[in-house]
């Protein structure tokens, strides 16, 4: 009998060889895949227990992880809660959202490019903690633009972002209403459930980014879009070059007729300074049909509408122009009114790429990331978005939005000693609707720029809502803030 | 040494108890050295009670030590030290499991294993040659089958998981086909040892293969049969594949004759494909075995099967660690998954050393059968080595996903009074017959005892000893 229980034997020495070959094929081939699957709540609490990197506003934690006792480990804080919760969103147990989310794998520690530390982690038998990223926000400009719009009442809705024209970088970006995050990254994902349906329910769209994702006609701001191409096309206009302008101007094709609100702007024509002063209609309707669906297009996508900016800020939506108007809408998106839609960080770049002599920096969010000791390792270099007009053109934008602060429609952001160039906005999205204010500005001193825009989509009943009344206060303390003044 | 010089084909072994005493140090140390890093990796401090449980475990492996040295000299000095290691490996992941789940079953399972020890002692002790057993071949086949039967009868027999396999005696709940396992080998054997040269030498040849008679297809039939009732009434697709597994190698050795194989894995394809066909459980193994993602949700579903597989993908290739990992996600982890609980916390590492212990203890036996002298002690050592590859293949098998999932108890490892005691006592069994298969024939040793190392070897009278 020994032949076949040999033969046994050999039989039972390839059944424990299949074992042995599937335990490693399950355990180390496959094991990738497997950690991967959605439904691996293994590895979704292994990356929830992680000591998470921090999200920093210059030397300011806005966001960072806090030791606990508790199965987990650690818990998310957000110190300065809604200041900064529309750029950081929030981490919790079933997910994240926002800048969380979008630079979840170097938070988390797992991005390749953190390749070094990891190793380094492991040779030190360290826990591997993820990285730090930092931000180009300036704390102290985000707090006095949180702090003015604030200001301006319980039920704000509205924005304002503050750019640095020659980098691109984004030094304040504020939304309101806001939100608690850490109601948001509470250990109870039911609780977080319920927060999260409430802020979902509220009308005042307190969830939305209003810096970045909400477009609105940019009304009477536009004008310096339609300004710029006009002068790009005619090289030896100057600000004080006459223009057409009339107390009222019918669009083309209809019988509606657009008046100027009772400012003077010429019986035919007008000086080109004067009519960015008094925000003439009359004027800038006639410049976009000069120009046609071309001219404007060109120039309003080398500003950037059409297009999504800011790779690195989550939930950005691009702003539009619109594309085949008939001449009597053409007309009407001259002054930014009609299809024309722009987020505050859009009309920003406008002013950013003026007051930069006509070049746009790509606006960024994300200036850096840095190791668990603070080192950096990967920065963020800025660059050229486009070359929006040219440097002539750019000279006398500037001086028309100067001469607008200094005795134009935008006289509340001028300030001592500073160059401020300014434009007011106040447009309807619809008939009856309560009218929405924009203020675009730049401000420089000692070679130092900043350039601002602040949307005011609703405030209390009772405060009348314009443009330069509203928004250019609020315009001018950023701008003080970011340039230093009175310090 | 002068033992060794016997007959060419009759080496004489040597009693090695001092390689067994050794190999049970190593095998304590796992145990204790398990129990104690589950203490760390959980509680950050060695168990408080670390010097009692060490002490119970070395006790126990002394007194089976002992028992072996008085009753079993010549038995083979490996398989207890790897009993006693996997045991104890056990143990301490069951342990583990306990404090993630705040149960008690460990403490149970000590006292289960000190029962299986006792009982292994006391089948070394009281049977002294397992010939004896021969006699009992159609009195341990009927007690096989009443067994069987039992978790059928109403009030004592229990459905648990959808497996009908239990019964409950005074408060305890006890899976009688562990201990039919070994009844059904000394049937099998005692049959097969009787009968082997009317199912080898007749039959008739076709096409190269020799398939046997019409009337001796009897045996094989009957045990088919049992095989798909255990499949139809106990829905237990693991012991049914176990016995008629058994049953065939067993078949095959005592014959020498691979048709038999051929008839067998005929019978077995036909009996899969219509228990396939019949029953929605069978083709719900089948299907989740085939996609197991797609039924995590449902029930009967893969929930378990995914979890561990979850679980041996995290361990990955050294394992997160005793305390690291989240093994209690895995249901019933203690019992038929443990494999999945111990793959994720000692890793790729950890399972292999399992697996590769197993296949010793199947190397160990089918040794046994090898150099046993008796047909009937080489078909049970067979059978039991057999049940043991079987019974890990299709657990570890199933849990790994390599086959469908069928439930049965991972040997020595799993939770489980039943499963443990039987197989401590096949342990005991494989003992026996391996002290009388090395043990020097009396004939041979007692004229050489006198002569001493130094004696010219080429003097001493050759006896030659038939098989």
């Amino acid at each position: 009998m020994n032949k076949p229980i040999r033969t046994v034997g050999v039989f039972c020495m390839l059944l424990f060889i299949a074992l042995l070959a599937q335990s490693t094929n399950l355990q180390f081939f496959r094991s990738g895949e497997l950690n991967d699957r959605p439904e691996n709540r293994r590895v979704l609490e292994a990356r929830f227990s992680a000591e998470r990197g921090s999200i920093l506003a210059g030397e300011t934690e806005v966001a960072l992880s806090v030791p606990v006792d508790d199965r987990y480990e650690y818990q998310r804080q957000y110190p300065l809660a809604g200041q900064y919760a529309h750029m950081t969103g929030w981490f919790y147990f079933g997910g994240a959202s926002a800048l969380e989310r979008s630079q979840n794998a170097v938070l988390s520690g797992d991005d390749p490019s953190l390749f070094v530390n990891q190793l380094s982690d492991l040779l030190a038998n360290r826990n591997p903690a993820g990285s730090n990223v930092g931000l180009t926000i300036d704390p102290a400009v985000q707090e006095v633009a949180f702090e003015q719009l604030a200001a301006q009442g319980e039920d704000v809705q509205g924005s304002v972002v503050a750019l640095e024209p020659s980098t691109g970088r984004i030094l304040a970006s504020v939304s309101l209403p806001t939100y608690d995050p850490n109601q948001l990254a509470l250990r109870d994902v039911g609780d977080v459930q319920d927060n999260y349906q409430a802020l979902y329910d509220d009308e005042s769209n307190p969830l939305t980014n209003r810096s970045v994702a909400t477009t609105l006609p940019p009304g009477s701001t536009f004008k310096l879009v339609t300004a710029a191409a006009y002068l790009e096309d005619h090289p030896d206009v100057d600000a004080n070059s006459q223009v057409p302008g009339g107390n009222s101007y019918q669009l083309p094709g209809t019988r509606t007729s657009i008046a100027n609100g009772g400012r003077s702007c010429g019986d035919t024509t007008v000086s080109l300074t004067q009519a960015m002063e008094q925000s003439c209609n009359t004027t800038f309707l006639q410049l976009a049909v000069e120009e046609g669906q071309e001219g404007m297009t060109e120039i309003a996508e080398a500003f950037g509408f059409n297009a999504d900016p800011a790779a690195d800020y989550p939930g950005t939506s691009a702003s539009a122009y619109p594309e085949n108007a008939s001449d009597d809408l053409l007309a009407k998106s001259g002054i930014g009114q009609q299809d024309v839609r722009a987020t505050p960080l859009q009309m920003a770049m406008v002013a950013a790429a003026i007051a930069n002599d006509g070049v746009l920096m790509e606006p960024y969010l994300i200036d850096r990331v840095t190791s668990p000791d603070g080192e950096t390792i990967t920065r963020h270099e800025p660059e050229e978005r486009a070359e929006v007009v040219s440097s002539r053109t750019a000279g006398v934008l500037q001086e028309l939005m100067v001469n607008t602060v200094e005795q134009g429609t935008a006289r509340q952001a001028r300030i001592d000693g500073v160059e401020v160039g300014g434009k007011t906005g106040t447009a309807e999205n619809c008939d009856g609707c309560r009218p929405y204010a924009w203020f675009v500005s730049y401000g420089e001193r000692d070679g130092q720029q900043v350039a601002v825009a602040v949307m005011l989509q609703n405030v209390s009943d009772n405060v009348t809502i314009s443009g330069g009344g509203l928004g250019g206060p609020i315009a001018k303390a950023v701008m003080e803030q970011a340039l230093g003044v009175g310090e | 040494m002068s033992q060794a010089s016997a007959t060419p084909d009759q080496f004489v072994h040597r009693s090695r108890r001092g390689a067994e005493l050794f190999l049970l140090v190593l095998a304590l140390s796992v145990g204790a050295g398990a129990y104690a890093a589950v203490g760390l990796g959980i509680e950050g401090e060695i168990p408080a009670d670390m010097i009692g449980y060490t002490g119970w475990l070395a006790a126990l492996m002394i007194a089976a030590h002992v028992a072996i040295r008085m009753t079993a000299q010549y038995a083979d000095p490996i398989l207890l030290p790897v009993v006693a290691a996997l045991n104890g490996l056990g143990l301490a992941v069951i342990h583990r499991l306990d404090l993630a789940n705040n149960s008690s079953f460990a403490r149970q399972q000590l006292i289960w294993m000190t029962l299986g020890v006792a009982l292994f002692i006391l089948t070394i002790t009281l049977l002294r040659d397992h010939r004896i057993l021969q006699r009992y071949t159609y009195t341990s086949g009927l007690l096989a089958i009443g067994l069987l039967l039992l978790p059928m009868m109403p009030i004592i027999g229990n459905e648990v998981r959808g497996a009908r396999i239990w019964i409950n005696v005074a408060g305890f709940s006890f899976q009688p086909g562990e201990v039919a396992k070994l009844l059904l080998v000394i049937t099998f054997s005692g049959y097969l040892v009787l009968h082997r040269d009317a199912l080898a030498l007749a039959g008739r040849r076709l096409l190269f293969v020799d398939l046997p008679r019409g009337r001796d297809l009897g045996p094989i039939l009957g045990m088919w049969l049992v095989s798909l009732g255990i499949l139809v009434f106990q829905r237990d697709l693991g012991s049914s594949l176990m016995f008629f597994g058994m049953f065939l190698v067993l078949l095959y050795v005592a014959t020498e004759r691979p048709g038999w194989l051929v008839v067998g894995g005929t019978l077995f394809a036909g009996g899969a494909f219509l228990g396939f066909q019949a029953f929605s459980h069978v083709r719900n193994r089948f299907e989740i075995w085939l996609s197991p993602f797609d039924y995590v949700d449902r029930s009967p579903g893969s929930g378990q099967l995914v979890e561990s597989m979850f679980g041996m993908a995290w361990g990955g290739l050294i394992g997160r660690g005793f305390g690291e990992g989240q093994p209690w996600r895995i249901p019933f982890a203690e019992s038929d998954f443990i494999i999945g609980a111990i793959g994720e916390e000692l890793g790729l590492t950890g399972v292999m050393a399992v697996i590769l212990l197993f296949a010793i203890i199947v190397e160990r036996g089918l040794r046994t059968a090898l150099v046993c002298r008796d047909g009937f002690g080489k078909l049970v050592a067979t059978g039991l080595a057999t049940i043991v590859a079987l019974q890990v293949f299709v657990v570890v098998g199933g849990v790994t996903t390599l086959i469908p999932l069928t439930g049965l108890t991972t040997p020595f490892l799993s939770y489980g009074g039943s499963s443990l005691v039987a197989n401590w006592v096949l342990v005991g069994l494989l003992l026996r017959i391996s002290d009388q298969a090395r043990r020097p024939l009396p004939g041979v040793e007692e004229p050489y005892a006198t002569y001493d190392s130094g004696a010219d070897e080429a003097t001493q009278v050759v006896k030659v000893v038939k098989p």
